[in-house]
């Protein structure tokens, strides 16, 4: 159920975000969606990929340091208080978000939430416990799958 | 510890016991003869002598050691390539070289009688954590110009064991041998080694469940900390050896199963410990230069070489029962050494903080700048998979115990900042370190 993310270190300076994302273009990779984490000096890049395998095989061939992380993705309506029922669910279970982004699928009218939890198994199963659909594959294409 | 035995002790080792004053009178007459030799036969030797009103007869016992002029690694440079050899090359069996800093190598040469003294030492070196033979080593160190490679190659020969000349590098294939070929000891940089336990942990290969039991690891600055890692995630016994080409290679101490710092071999390798500023011998226990004569080199003899290598000497009884003086680990070396707020620092030291923090030593680079009349120190480190977290509190965490961990060594400040993994430049040989900024 849980997604994996792949996150580079880059150096706070111009062209340093290009250099990643012009070797997976190169390479034919579709990021799915990506986020920059960043403080003064240097930055987290975080993508959802297609085949992050292959993917990060050819980032660190070319140097970089890639970690991959599990990520728990949820479905939700694309309307007002559509994160809010979900963050409820977070909040009442106790659980502790590190950082999460979100982008709306293609062809409908759901969005999908990417979270990263310390824990993300009991996140899952409060999740399903609570009837949110947790999405095992992200495809932008398509949207959502189970 | 896994498979560990205490080791008999090996026949070879017998010279590592010789009674103080039998080792004494030995290295006397080894150091009387070799002095001869190298006035008789080389000219920097011979004038240098005699700037200091010497000759080969005032050398009468030991405690003359010190009216000995030094030998600087400048003056191996300044004679390149063969002004500093003391026999005729038809004499001459090999060369060696070392990369410096800067511009040409720095050449060394053996002798047949030489290369048995360094087969000797680092059989006896292999000998001294347990090795004899029937013990497969995997000489993981390079081979070529560098001493690593061929001294330990023919050391292990000597003591009769199963040598493996992989050489370094293509860490797939030194796991496949080790597994296939049963390794029992390996020779290799000890980051080296740390990478072959990660990759091993990669590749499903269990080096617990290997006949692997020693790990003969030199040429860099490492630390306990690095030890009981090694010694934790692989379950062999981690030794430390010291060597540098000026004087033969490996081999010029090695440490036992007690693992309280390696032994010198003192009846081919004459220890001083001298004060960096001063010159003046300093009594055992008290820190400061090392200082090596050689007591039986043909080809390129050595005067008190000043290493740059930074210890102590320790003249107490080891529990093993050798009576070979002990160095501390080196820690630091004294020829990079820069001053900033009025503090010595080394890059050694540096080393040793980053090490602390990582496991294994980033590739890092030291920056001094001067600010409005301040000196400011930052160290960049290239970001490894090992610290790489994907939060930036985590990354800034790093950060903090980068820095904490070099101002605990230092006594400074400094900025630590990580950096894009192989932004900083490589070099072939010693890297450059210390990029210094200030106008002065």
């Amino acid at each position: 159920m849980k997604i994996k993310q792949l996150s580079l270190f880059l150096e706070n300076n111009p062209g340093a975000l290009i250099r990643p994302v012009r070797l997976l273009a190169q390479a034919k990779f579709n990021i799915l969606t990506l986020s920059i984490a960043d403080s003064s000096q240097f930055g987290i890049l975080r993508l959802i990929v297609d085949d992050w395998e292959r993917a990060m095989k050819l980032l660190e061939k070319n140097g970089f340091v890639v970690k991959v992380t599990d990520m728990v993705a949820v479905q939700v309506a694309d309307q007002p208080g559509g994160l809010a029922k979900i963050l409820d669910v977070v909040e009442k279970a106790g659980l502790n978000v590190e950082f999460m982004y979100a982008f709306p699928e293609k062809h409908a009218t759901k969005a999908v939430l990417i979270f990263r939890f310390n824990d993300p198994d009991s996140a899952i199963l409060t999740f399903q416990k609570h009837g949110v659909n947790v999405v095992s594959r992200v495809d932008l294409q398509n949207g959502a799958e189970d | 510890m896994k498979n560990f035995v205490p080791p008999p002790f090996h026949p070879v080792s017998a010279p590592d016991f010789l009674p103080p004053a039998q080792l004494r009178a030995l290295q006397l007459a080894r150091l009387q003869a070799m002095v001869r030799r190298a006035h008789d036969h080389v000219a920097m030797f011979r004038q240098r002598m005699a700037d200091a009103g010497l000759t080969p007869e005032d050398v009468r016992s030991l405690d003359d050691v010190p009216r000995l002029p030094f030998t600087l690694k400048t003056d191996l440079r300044d004679n390149y390539p063969f002004g500093l050899f003391a026999s005729p090359m038809r004499d001459i069996v090999r060369l060696h070289a070392s990369t410096g800093t800067t511009g040409k190598p720095i050449v060394v040469a053996y002798t047949k009688a030489d290369l048995d003294v360094w087969a000797n030492v680092m059989m006896r070196s292999f000998a001294a954590c347990g090795l004899h033979a029937g013990d497969v080593i995997q000489n993981a160190y390079g081979y070529g110009l560098f001493t690593g490679g061929l001294g330990a190659h023919y050391g292990a020969e000597a003591l009769g064991a199963t040598v493996i000349p992989i050489s370094g590098g293509n860490t797939q294939r030194q796991l496949m041998v080790m597994k296939d070929f049963g390794a029992t000891a390996i020779c290799c940089t000890p980051s080296y080694f740390l990478h072959l336990i990660e990759q091993a942990a990669e590749h499903g290969v269990n080096l617990r469940e290997l006949p692997l039991r020693a790990g003969i690891f030199g040429a860099e600055p490492w630390t306990e900390a690095m030890r009981r890692r090694i010694e934790a995630e692989s379950g062999i016994r981690a030794y430390d050896i010291y060597g540098l080409s000026e004087i033969i290679g490996p081999g010029v101490a090695m440490e036992c199963p007690c693992q309280a710092g390696p032994h010198i071999f003192e009846d081919w390798f004459y220890p001083e410990i001298i004060d960096l500023k001063t010159g003046a011998p300093l009594p055992d226990g008290e820190e400061g230069e090392l200082v090596l004569t050689t007591l039986g080199k043909q080809a390129m003899p050595m005067i008190r070489y000043r290493t740059r290598d930074i210890t102590t000497l320790s003249a107490e009884p080891c529990s093993c029962g050798r009576t070979l003086r002990r160095i501390r680990r080196i820690g630091r070396r004294s020829d990079d050494m820069f001053i900033i707020r009025g503090v010595n620092v080394y890059p050694s030291q540096i080393e040793t903080a980053l090490l602390a923090v990582e496991g294994v030593l980033p590739h890092y680079l030291i920056i001094l700048t001067r600010d409005q009349g301040l000196d400011e120190i930052e160290v960049q480190v290239e970001v490894t998979r090992e610290v790489f977290g994907d939060t930036v509190g985590a990354l800034e965490q790093v950060q903090r115990q980068l820095g904490k961990s070099i101002e605990s060594l230092t006594g400074l400040r400094v900025k630590a900042r990580l950096v894009q993994p192989q932004t900083l430049q490589r070099s072939e040989g010693k890297a450059k370190r210390v990029i210094d900024k200030r106008e002065m």
